[in-house]
């Protein structure tokens, strides 16, 4: 069979930390950070006698992100116990959703290469986060219990995903989602945000799904991409050398860029589910839903339709000033105060976000309020400064955080629009250089850029050079 | 004047006359516990230093405004006490001292009451002779070839021998009430999520209650005043306030409705009890209640029921002794190997057997047809009893089909010890209250109990039908 008649059949499993004030069932406050075993009570390292008690913000949260992509809240749900062996689980059970799940029948919109997709929301479901484990060769292991009892919600797609790259996309608008919510920092690395892969291969055309094995520990977004790649490469070999893919669990190595395997179908845990005894069933009322509806701020895919029809920006653009909620909120102060929606979006790509990149930052720490950006922007525009003082202005505006009408006084950057004031320049350089007029009027007619440059010189970079060179070609003749 | 041997109600008019001090009553009572204890076994701990300090700083107060002032109390070593060893009578916990006091505890405390130590019992209350303890056996003070009954062995025994006036047991398929009815004391279980569990070390959650044990109803009224009521660490509490436990009694019992399940040939019930029964119902009717025959068909189901969620709930609850945090753990090579050795040395063969019956239940493929089942099953008995007590006020049987049995007699036979739970099981069960009256000595002088049943909350009138039978039986070893 050709390699190319195969389909790769994808499904993500999303693991999102919530950013409520306390733990999912105590009221312990976690930070990122703290020192080892600081951030726990009897409820969540599980002590003897110690009961879980459901945090509301957290379902909060949870419904906020069902709602927004567009699942039916369930108006009754159930966690269960979800029994398992290992030390950073300290009751030895995970108190999770099973089978009557908060949320069901979402959907999630992405844009890849190829165009749009829709790729569907299976459930999404509460539950409590484990420790942290630290191995050292030839010592004992640690474990930190600080993130015991941290809310999770998991979101888990159904096998709509056909590449590494559109699983990467999906990943990213799920990311994007949780940020504009603010109910998650979705951050990969620091696994805020976590991610398993589920692929199988099947025939192309074929309906039935084929064996699937599950990649964890992929915590980039590049990770996922050649995890992916690997593994669809991996069951392809075997599938080619007409062996069977065998279901199992693998753990991707970023230092190796290789998979390891983990435990295999017959180690795989029986959870031995069951309702969990100590938590009354959920219950959602209309009343709940509709209060957490109007906390819902407007989403990326609303915010972009609205930056296109409003402000007249193009896909690519609005794409790109949506991709975060600040971001968007900025630009959005900067346009409404310029009333110039395309050079203000030009700016925030550019310059605003460029700036960003090179000082490590996020817009909440930028120095330079989205007002003084505008003046900067009108300054350029109304010719008070030339293009390139306004770059001058902006460094210097980044290092102090001043108003740009002062920087551009400091620095004494006024653009020279004055004609008679040009005019005297102008010909004081015709009358320097009369072997290059002459050669000028000879048709040598680039020769005006040779000209221009030298009033540039002359001004120190103040002259405005459009209105000058109109003078030179008045002037020259020719 | 044997301080000892008073009740709550007589030790508070002897407070609030001023003719006795805290500190006097604990030394009764101190004294009682060194004079019989090392032949009875009822404490794993006391703590004398700790109790005569707290007595003596009691004195500083006014009885008045304290419902328990001065009222010393013994607690089931599963009941966590900050700074006192909660062992569960399990090597596996030995030496552990939780950090936390239960809310019974904490409220005990709050009420003036003064906790004089830790009690024996089966471990993790699994068992009906306090035999299955790790640490030692209890013996019952009326015979002390006899077992006390379990789980709550040691605090009946305390009780019943005048150590102490009230102790608190737990009750998860008769653990107080088989032990109140074979040492001859009072044992009450109130309805489920009455008093909170918080603290309580868990053996199965959706049936565990605190309760106190005591010589008299209305101590047990005056006890469960204190320590019942909402709380916001268990998510299981009933919202609604209790009312005063202590409003129905000496109301009578005339135009009371009670059952009485017609076919109680069925069981080998003791014939002195049969009498006892015959004669009580007699009684009754003399003093005004309506005795109505009722069919109980699902006893028998129950204790299927019972031991089917019982060992789900327990093999999970369990799960998190396994060497890693604290108490008993057996060194080792591996991971794996830590976990076996710790709990293969540290358990018993009791709890084993149930851990393994539970898991058994909750495994894939066997799940529908036990543990789903017991759940249905647990339906229709709940069904059963709400039609019972729409007819009936209370219902009334043998808390257990005899007397107590000789040490030894029956721990090799596992079935047999399981089925004295069989009349005491259905309220834990059906989550209602339920509590055994000392109903007089055999020929041989032990203790026998009949049982009271009341509907859903129905606490008020399980007193109210319990204080009418102390009457008639006059039953109190003082």
């Amino acid at each position: 069979m050709n390699s190319k008649n195969y389909e790769t059949v994808i499904g993500l499993e999303v693991h999102a930390q919530l950013l409520t004030e306390t733990k999912i069932f105590c009221s312990c406050k976690p930070e990122f950070g703290a020192d080892p075993n600081t951030r726990v009570c009897p409820v969540c390292i599980g002590l003897p006698g110690a009961l879980p008690v459901l945090n509301r913000e957290s379902v909060t949260m949870a419904i906020m992100m069902g709602l927004a992509l567009e699942c039916d809240i369930a108006a009754v749900s159930e966690f269960s116990r979800k029994n398992y062996f290992y030390p950073d689980c300290p009751k030895n059970y995970q108190i999770s959703m099973y089978d009557k799940p908060l949320c069901k029948n979402g959907f999630v919109e992405i844009e890849t290469d190829a165009g749009p997709r829709t790729i569907r929301v299976e459930r999404i479901h509460l539950e409590d986060d484990a420790g942290k484990m630290s191995h050292e060769a030839g010592k004992d292991s640690l474990v930190d219990f600080n993130r015991c009892g941290v809310p999770l919600i998991e979101i888990v797609s159904r096998p709509d995903i056909r590449t590494g790259h559109e699983a990467v996309k999906y990943l990213m608008r799920v990311q994007q989602i949780l940020r504009y919510l603010g109910i998650c920092d979705g951050n990969l690395e620091e696994g805020s945000m976590r991610c398993d892969v589920n692929i199988s291969l099947r025939p192309a055309g074929s309906t039935e799904l084929g064996t699937k094995t599950e990649i964890k520990n992929l915590n980039s977004f590049k990770a996922i991409e050649k995890g992916v790649e690997f593994e669809v490469e991996r069951q392809r070999g075997v599938i080619e050398e007409g062996g069977r893919v065998k279901q199992v669990t693998n753990l991707w190595d970023a230092g190796s860029g290789r998979l390891v395997m983990m435990r295999s179908k017959e180690e795989a845990h029986d959870y031995r589910y069951f309702p969990e005894p100590d938590l009354l069933p959920l219950e959602v009322d209309e009343e709940w839903i509709a209060g957490v509806r109007d906390m819902i701020p407007e989403l990326p895919l609303e915010k972009e339709r609205r930056f296109r029809e409003e402000y007249l920006l193009s896909n690519y653009d609005s794409g790109v000033l949506c991709a975060e909620k600040s971001i968007a909120d900025y630009f959005e102060i900067v346009a409404e105060s310029t009333g110039l929606a395309k050079k203000s979006a030009n700016w925030v790509m550019r310059e605003i976000m460029g700036a960003l990149k090179n000082l490590g930052c996020a817009i909440k720490d930028f120095p330079v309020e989205p007002e003084k950006i505008a003046g900067l922007i009108v300054l350029v525009e109304d010719g008070i400064i030339s293009g390139s003082a306004g770059q001058d202005v902006f460094a210097e505006m980044i290092k102090s955080g001043a108003d740009p009408k002062e920087v551009v006084k400091e620095l004494g950057l006024e653009q020279i629009s004055d004609s008679n004031e040009l005019e005297d320049m102008v010909d004081g350089i015709i009358a320097a250089h009369p072997e290059e007029g002459e050669r000028y009027r000879e048709g040598k007619k680039n020769l005006l850029g040779f000209f221009v440059g030298q009033v540039m010189k002359e001004s120190r970079g103040k002259a405005n050079p459009e209105l000058a060179r109109n003078i030179f070609i008045k002037k020259l003749g020719g | 004047m044997e301080l000892n041997k008073k009740s709550i109600s007589e030790l508070k008019e002897l407070y609030s006359n001023g003719s006795v001090k805290p500190s006097e009553v604990v030394r009764a009572c101190l004294d009682a516990i060194s004079n019989k204890d090392t032949e009875i076994g009822a404490f794993l701990e006391v703590m004398p230093e700790d109790v005569l300090r707290r007595a003596r700083e009691l004195e500083k107060e006014s009885p008045e405004e304290m419902p328990l002032y001065g009222i010393p109390i013994a607690v089931k070593d599963n009941i966590c006490t900050i700074g006192s060893r909660t062992t569960c009578a399990s090597k596996i916990l030995e030496g552990y001292v939780p950090p936390y006091n239960a809310t019974v505890v904490e409220r005990l405390l709050d009420a003036g009451a003064i906790i004089i130590g830790k009690t024996n019992m089966d471990e993790f209350a699994m068992g009906s002779s306090t035999e299955n303890s790790a640490y030692q056996i209890t013996k019952n003070p009326w015979n002390m070839e006899f077992a006390p009954g379990g789980s709550s062995g040691g605090s009946a025994a305390a009780v019943a021998a005048s150590m102490v006036p009230v102790a608190l047991g737990s009750d998860t398929g008769g653990s107080i009430r088989q032990p109140a009815s074979l040492c001859g004391v009072v044992g009450l279980k109130g309805t489920y999520g009455r008093v909170s569990r918080y603290g309580l070390v868990a053996f199965a959650s959706s049936l565990d209650q605190i309760g106190p044990i005591t010589r008299t109803v209305d101590d047990s009224a005056i006890v469960m005043n204190v320590i019942s009521g909402r709380d916001p660490f268990d998510a299981t509490t009933i919202p609604d306030e209790p009312g005063d436990f202590r409003a129905g009694l000496g109301r009578g019992v005339e135009q009371l409705k009670i059952a009485v399940p017609v076919d109680l040939e069925r069981w080998d019930i003791d014939a002195e009890l049969k009498d006892i029964l015959k004669d009580t119902i007699e009684k009754l009717e003399e003093a005004g209640a309506k005795i109505e025959p009722v069919n109980f068909p699902d006893m028998d189901a129950s204790i299927a029921c019972y031991y089917v969620i019982a060992n789900a709930e327990a093999s999970s609850n369990l799960a998190r002794y396994d060497g890693v945090k604290y108490a008993f753990r057996a060194e080792a090579e591996t991971l794996d190997e830590m976990y076996e050795r710790t709990r293969g040395e540290g358990f018993g063969d009791e709890v084993k057997r149930r851990i393994l019956l539970g898991t058994y239940v909750l495994s894939a493929g066997y799940y529908d047809a036990y543990y789903n089942k017991a759940q249905q099953v647990r339906a229709m008995i709940c069904s059963r009893f709400e039609a019972i007590f729409s007819a009936n006020d209370l219902v009334m049987l043998p808390t257990v089909p005899g007397p107590s049995f000789r040490l030894g007699e029956r721990i090799d036979n596992p079935i047999e010890m399981y089925l004295s739970d069989i009349f005491t099981t259905p309220a834990n069960i059906a989550g209602i209250p339920a509590i055994s009256v000392p109903a007089g000595l055999t020929r041989k002088g032990l203790p026998l109990g009949i049982q009271l049943m009341a509907g859903y909350t129905q606490e008020e009138k399980l007193l109210q039908g319990a204080a009418m039978l102390e009457k008639i039986y006059k039953f109190n070893k003082g």
